[in-house]
């Protein structure tokens, strides 16, 4: 008998009635079998795409090892020290991008991470409530803005007006001063590794800003209450119970903002400069890894420039990887210790 | 007033507008960047940009093939990524809290959702384009969806951790089985909440540029073959931008404001109109 008859038996009354108990038993099991079938089916079905999700990482780091294979073994470990970048000659080193790279990143932090926190600390504990909502939309619609648009501010509105007045005034100022002051030496074209770390900076705040927000959030209020109670001023408060109790959140966001800022490839490629040289000044031209793929990828025809390419590519990869596992590790930290006190 | 007492007050103050200039910073940098987009982007806006083909340097044209292009892309790149990401995510919310595949899932999607999307550009070319020997549509439809997936997994999987217990519960007691309860309980429940993140996804990838400049490259003219090069809004933007005729400049600003308004209104759509009604 057919599972459909089956049902039919079971769900029409005018027929159940002339049936056996023990045949509609029978029915009853046979579906309930079915469902069983079914349910494990669905549940396959969707450990089979997390299985996917899953194998997407690993089958990217196979791809790029894959691609690069060719300047991996021409070069070995000295691509990653080597300073060359020469198509003509064929001799191709990771130096100079991972240098550009990590230096505007830097920057990006250095910048990004005061602001964020400032404007954490507002949204949290300063905020009027009725302006909670909109400033916190604002600063996600900061982080949803593309970044191709950013490469084009940053080209034509910011980089002139860096060039006219901010690059001079620092020249004539943290200019003078030893040591550091060298970094601000040059030509004030507005592009190049401090515009491009600047760019990113306004990039990555966003992102820092919302995680340090939502890590400072969970801050049972009782522990500030308390505080406040004992006549801490808000800064106080903020300094000695919000901050050493989100200390791995903290660090966890800056760390995510950090993997936004190395593998950001539009922004920068727009106002870096895109020369594959190292400067003590950071008013210089310079290229990073991402712009360094998005400008010459397409145009790459000798199987030595891709494979290089895609190395470069392999090693931003493995980078972001490290920092984002760091980055992930140290929320679920936060999350864990939230856990154990609520 | 004791100095001390003076002190604290004083660095309390500072510090206070210190993060009150952080906020307006902030500001000002979103509204710099909008204004600038309206105020330049503006002017380029007309008929022509939507009904005609990018031009030559010295031609007169409009964006229609791009904007063909980008809707092509990101409209395939949202039908693949929805199913997988809407099934992975129940996965991980519903099967993934014992064993090690469910929490490994979990680490390593949020590794994605962050991961550069220049490199997933890579990884297609490596995969596909380097195979079949050419640049097209559908490698740009993949490295987009590969870029959407992460973002549906994560909205699916916290959406069905906010439908009850109980709801669960009161549909396995009437006998229905786990698909159904699943499928027609717990995610119907929170089906706003999820095409949020089907939104959120889409929003991330129309204006991803990285990911396609080495998949779908570019094409100046009109194509609807996804086997071929098609042009897109991104790319278009990206390589009008960085020329030196004005013409194309300013369709980049009039392309750049498209896609900015495409973007945020889609962000903003997220996050008003489908918010979870869980009590």
């Amino acid at each position: 008998m057919s599972l459909t008859d089956g049902s039919a038996l079971v769900t029409s009354n005018e027929t159940s009635r002339y049936v056996s108990q023990e045949q509609q038993l029978a029915t009853l099991t046979r579906r309930l079998a079915l469902q069983r079938v079914l349910d494990g089916l669905f549940r396959k079905t969707t450990l089979f795409f997390a299985l996917f999700v899953l194998a997407m990482l690993a089958a990217i780091i196979a791809a790029l090892i894959y691609g690069g294979y060719p300047a991996i073994e021409k070069f070995g470990p000295g691509f990653l020290t080597s300073r060359a970048w020469n198509p003509v000659t064929h001799e191709y080193g990771a130096l100079n991008a991972i240098y550009g790279t990590v230096v505007t990143s830097f920057i990006a932090l250095l910048i990004g991470v005061p602001l964020s926190f400032g404007i954490a600390v507002f949204l949290t504990e300063l905020c009027p409530v009725w302006l909670k909502q909109p400033l916190g939309t604002a600063v996600e619609l900061l982080a949803g803005i593309p970044s191709i648009i950013y490469g084009i501010w940053g080209l034509f509105v910011f980089a002139p007006i860096f060039a006219e007045y901010i690059q001079p005034f620092l020249t004539r100022t943290v200019g003078a001063i030893p040591v550091i002051g060298e970094l601000f030496q040059g030509p004030p074209t507005g592009i190049g590794v401090l515009a491009a770390g600047i760019i990113l900076a306004v990039m990555v705040i966003p992102f820092i800003a919302s995680v340090m927000r939502d890590v400072f959030e969970v801050v049972p209020g009782v522990l500030k209450e308390s505080a406040y109670g004992l006549g801490a001023t808000t800064w106080e408060v903020v300094r000695n119970i919000v901050l050493p109790y989100t200390k791995a959140g903290v660090v966890g966001g800056i760390m995510l903002g950090l993997g936004r800022a190395l593998g950001e490839t539009m922004a920068v490629t727009f106002v870096i400069g895109n020369a594959p040289k190292i400067a003590a000044s950071l008013y210089s031209p310079g290229n990073s890894i991402a712009s360094t793929l998005a400008n010459e990828f397409a145009e790459a025809s000798d199987v030595l420039h891709v494979s290089s390419l895609i190395s470069l590519g392999l090693v931003l990869f493995l980078i972001t990887l490290i920092v984002l596992t760091l980055a992930k590790l140290m929320l679920a930290q936060l999350a864990k210790q939230e856990g154990a006190r609520t | 007033m004791n100095s001390i007492y003076r002190r604290r007050v004083l660095v309390n103050r500072v510090s206070l507008v210190l993060a009150f200039a952080a906020m307006a910073v902030g500001m000002v940098f979103l509204l710099w960047i909008l204004s600038v987009l309206v105020f330049r982007g503006i002017g380029g806006i007309n008929m022509a940009v939507f009904t005609e083909m990018t031009p030559s340097p010295t031609g007169a044209g409009g964006l229609a093939n791009a904007i063909f292009g980008s809707l092509m892309m990101v409209g395939f790149a949202t039908f693949i990524a929805t199913p997988i990401g809407i099934l992975a995510g129940i996965y991980l919310a519903e099967f993934g809290n014992r064993g090690w595949v469910g929490p490994t899932t979990r680490f390593i999607n949020d590794i994605l959702l962050s991961a550069p999307s220049i490199i997933i550009g890579l990884f297609i070319y490596a995969v596909y384009v380097a195979q079949v020997r050419h640049f097209s549509a559908w490698a740009g439809t993949m490295s987009l969806s590969l870029l959407a997936i992460p973002v549906v997994v994560r909205t699916t999987e916290n959406m069905l951790r906010l439908v009850p217990a109980s709801l669960r519960e009161a549909a396995t007691a009437l006998g229905a089985p786990q698909w159904k309860v699943i499928l027609s309980v717990a995610l119907r429940a929170v089906g706003g909440g999820v095409l949020t993140g089907v939104l959120l996804a889409v929003a991330r990838i129309s204006g991803e540029t990285a990911p396609l400049l080495f998949t779908a490259l570019n094409n100046q003219f009109w194509s609807a073959d996804m086997n071929a090069p098609m042009a897109n809004l991104p790319v278009v933007i990206f390589q009008f931008a960085m020329s030196p005729f004005e013409n194309w400049q300013s369709l980049a600003w009039a392309g750049a404001l498209l896609i900015t308004i495409f973007v945020l209104t889609l962000n903003i759509l997220a996050r008003t109109l489908f918010v979870p009604r869980t009590s």
